[in-house]
């Protein structure tokens, strides 16, 4: 076990991958320097700097994954992937199935994700309810260094598209690139138990699809993921002290949702609240209020997500964003209806 | 024609004080996220912009302030916005990447290459209005690979739209050389499509000028879009705070946080590989030297240039009123910031 930041476990993963099988390269804007440690090692064959041309070179990547290579391509901001949307929408999702199964697409897609440092709404949003609509991708997003590191290895072994977001203020060179961490008159609301962590050298693979009850509870369930979820445990701290016991989940994966561990939780405390930094509508949350209808568990339920359009200025940003008072709300409005 | 270079000057000071006052500003922790300056920019944007009028449009990137200044924004509610207060140009809801003037028909993103189509949106509106507006579409060479880019470059010309595409050329696409990721000449590739293209350098106020001149003319004209490549430095690195730039502000802290994964990198098995590695550890090198040392070896800052072109005693006198200017709106702003605190 070594000790490691967040974005030391993914690069970890992605290195111990790179060194395992030579078909797996990475591509993207700046990937030259924001993945320098692997370029000097690898070299400019397999960590390869892209023009900004998204559509270009997702769509390579695309190509790429089905004539054999395992490619990660960047996509710097997960923002940024609406430039690059048919890559995924339409070629990636859809070929294992257009080609009766024969083909598949073994491709990573690797960006930044999430806010709480002031960028505005085109550089901080989530998107990860958006990219799991489409049918053909799996989307994963780890909420710590060993999740990070085994999830990365998970998305590299697995044979169709991955989407792995990892959440700005987890990644810490993602603060200091560009939230200018460097100045020691901004500071950020960093969980400190998900910057730094134990991770297993080689890394653990955590497989697609598992969530995981980071802390049992019985008065309501609170899903959440990435950011999200350290929120939203310390939501439960606070709940204790105010008489509330609450169960918190890690999803680690959009989708495949982990529908077994969302009904056991549901079903066991009756009530469920969905945390999710991404936006309220037709996303995420609607999905397991959905999921839950079709198990047939009865609970109640409720959401904090985004609701609107990701403002700049930081006290509105704070308020957008899913926060502990929201969350603490939430719960108790939950658990007294 | 001749430009009024007294005039140029002036707009380029009031840019440079402006964008000075926001790197304050986001040095002292009141400006969140990112900030991209313009500062290298200013002759470009002046030689412009010299011939815009009321009703044309504005289609600009990341690096927008100097553009709006120039247009004659009001500069208190700029540096609100940035403040994230209520009272800023938009609220405190878009800060300096998402700046929207509706009363300048001026609007920016921070999604590289989206000023290509606005812009092309802009110039459809004003040809379809016939009220002899053009449009103005910035962009930095980075941008230049963007699909929707080329893209609106082929629109604009089948269209015969009445837009002026400027592409500040500061050879980075963030911290990635841009002749390393791009194909050809940008100037033959946008005659390629149709349009006239002028490669002028964009230190230099009057080279830009004259060029703007002829595009804006043809615009207004109704015969086209035409593309001009500006080719200017970046001083402040990609964005305030740029981690390479630091390595020549706080050398010894970043280089012992930069050095020692790299070496990791370099001495891992195969140990063989190493000998080649180390030309891959020389070119991470020679990229910070390239980025991080513009800021100080560079010389050609525009508004030296640009002041060169008029008597001193004129330039003292600008260069005062600009002072004065952005000093007072600064002033205001942070007046009423405290008055609302």
């Amino acid at each position: 076990m070594h000790e490691m930041t967040f974005a030391e476990a993914i690069d970890a993963a992605l290195e111990r991958a790179m060194a395992d099988d030579e078909r797996v390269i990475t591509f993207g804007e700046d990937v030259t320097m924001l993945r320098r440690n692997l370029y000097v090692r690898f070299g400019p064959r397999r960590v390869r700097q892209a023009p900004i041309s998204e559509s270009a070179f997702l769509g390579a990547g695309v190509g790429a994954a089905m004539a054999g290579l395992r490619p990660v391509v960047e996509i710097m901001l997960v923002d940024f992937i609406a430039v690059a949307f048919d890559a995924l929408l339409n070629e990636a999702s859809k070929v294992k199935a257009f080609s009766g199964g024969k083909w598949n697409v073994p491709l990573v897609v690797r960006a930044a994700c999430g806010g709480g440092y002031g960028d505005g709404g085109q550089h901080e949003q989530c998107l990860w309810g958006l990219l799991s609509g489409m049918p053909g991708i799996a989307v994963v997003v780890p909420s710590n260094p060993p999740d990070a590191a085994g999830l990365m290895l998970s998305a590299i072994q697995s044979d169709d598209p991955v989407v792995f977001l990892e959440h700005k203020l987890l990644s810490d060179y993602w603060l200091d690139y560009l939230g200018g961490a460097s100045r020691k008159s901004v500071s950020f609301d960093v969980p400190d138990s998900a910057a730094r962590g134990k991770v297993d050298v080689p890394p653990v693979v955590v497989q697609i699809g598992e969530a995981r009850v980071v802390s049992p509870g019985t008065d309501l369930s609170i899903l959440s993921l990435g950011v999200g979820v350290h929120r939203s445990l310390e939501a439960r701290e606070m709940l204790l002290k105010e008489g509330l016991n609450a169960e918190v989940v890690d999803l680690r994966t959009v989708t495949p949702l982990d529908i077994k561990i969302v009904t056991e939780s549901a079903k066991k405390t009756g009530r469920v609240l969905v945390v999710d930094e991404d936006y309220i509508g037709f996303g995420l949350s609607g999905e397991v209020a959905a999921v839950l209808g079709e198990a047939g568990v009865k609970c109640g339920f409720a959401r904090v997500c985004t609701e609107s359009v990701i403002p700049f200025a930081r006290h509105l940003e704070d308020e957008a964003l899913p926060n502990t008072r929201r969350i603490t709300g939430a719960a108790h409005h939950l658990c007294e209806s | 024609m001749k430009p009024d270079f007294e005039k140029l000057y002036f707009q380029m000071a009031r840019i440079r004080a402006f964008e000075e006052s926001l790197a304050r500003l986001w040095r002292q922790g009141l400006i969140p996220g990112e900030m991209h300056l313009g500062i290298g920019e200013e002759a470009i944007v002046a030689g412009v912009l010299d011939h815009a009028r009321n009703g044309d449009g504005l289609a600009l990137d990341h690096r927008s302030t100097p553009p709006l200044v120039a247009r004659g924004v009001d500069l208190t509610s700029m540096i609100l916005e940035m403040l994230g207060d209520e009272g800023g140009l938009c609220g405190g809801w878009g800060g300096h990447m998402h700046l929207f003037s509706r009363d300048h028909l001026a609007a920016s993103s921070g999604i590289v290459g989206s000023s290509a189509p606005l812009g092309a949106g802009f110039a459809l509106a004003a040809d379809y209005l016939k009220e002899g507006g053009v449009a103005f579409s910035f962009f930095g060479d980075g941008a230049a690979n963007q699909g929707m880019l080329l893209e609106t470059f082929n629109l604009a010309v089948a269209w015969k739209l009445p837009v002026v595409f400027v592409c500040k050329d500061n050879n980075w696409a963030i911290t990635t050389r841009s002749s390393a990721v791009t194909g050809g000449s940008l100037t033959r590739r946008a005659r390629s499509f149709g349009m006239p293209a002028y490669r002028v350098n964009g230190t230099q106020v009057e080279s830009v000028w004259s060029a703007a001149l002829k595009a804006v003319t043809r615009a207004r004209a109704g015969k086209g879009p035409s593309f001009i490549l500006a080719r200017c430095c970046r001083m402040e690195g990609h964005f305030l705070g740029d981690p390479l730039v630091r390595v020549f502000e706080e050398p010894v802290k970043q280089t012992m946080e930069i050095a020692p994964p790299l070496i990791r990198a370099l001495l891992a098995k195969p140990l063989a590989a190493a000998a080649s590695r180390c030309g891959h550890v020389g070119y991470i090198g020679r990229v910070i030297a390239t980025l991080g040392g513009e800021k100080y070896l560079t010389r050609r800052d525009p508004i030296s240039h640009a002041g060169g072109l008029i008597p001193e005693q004129a330039r003292d006198r600008l260069d005062r009123e600009a002072e004065l200017e952005i000093r007072d709106a600064l002033a205001a702003a942070l007046e009423r910031k405290e008055r609302h605190a």
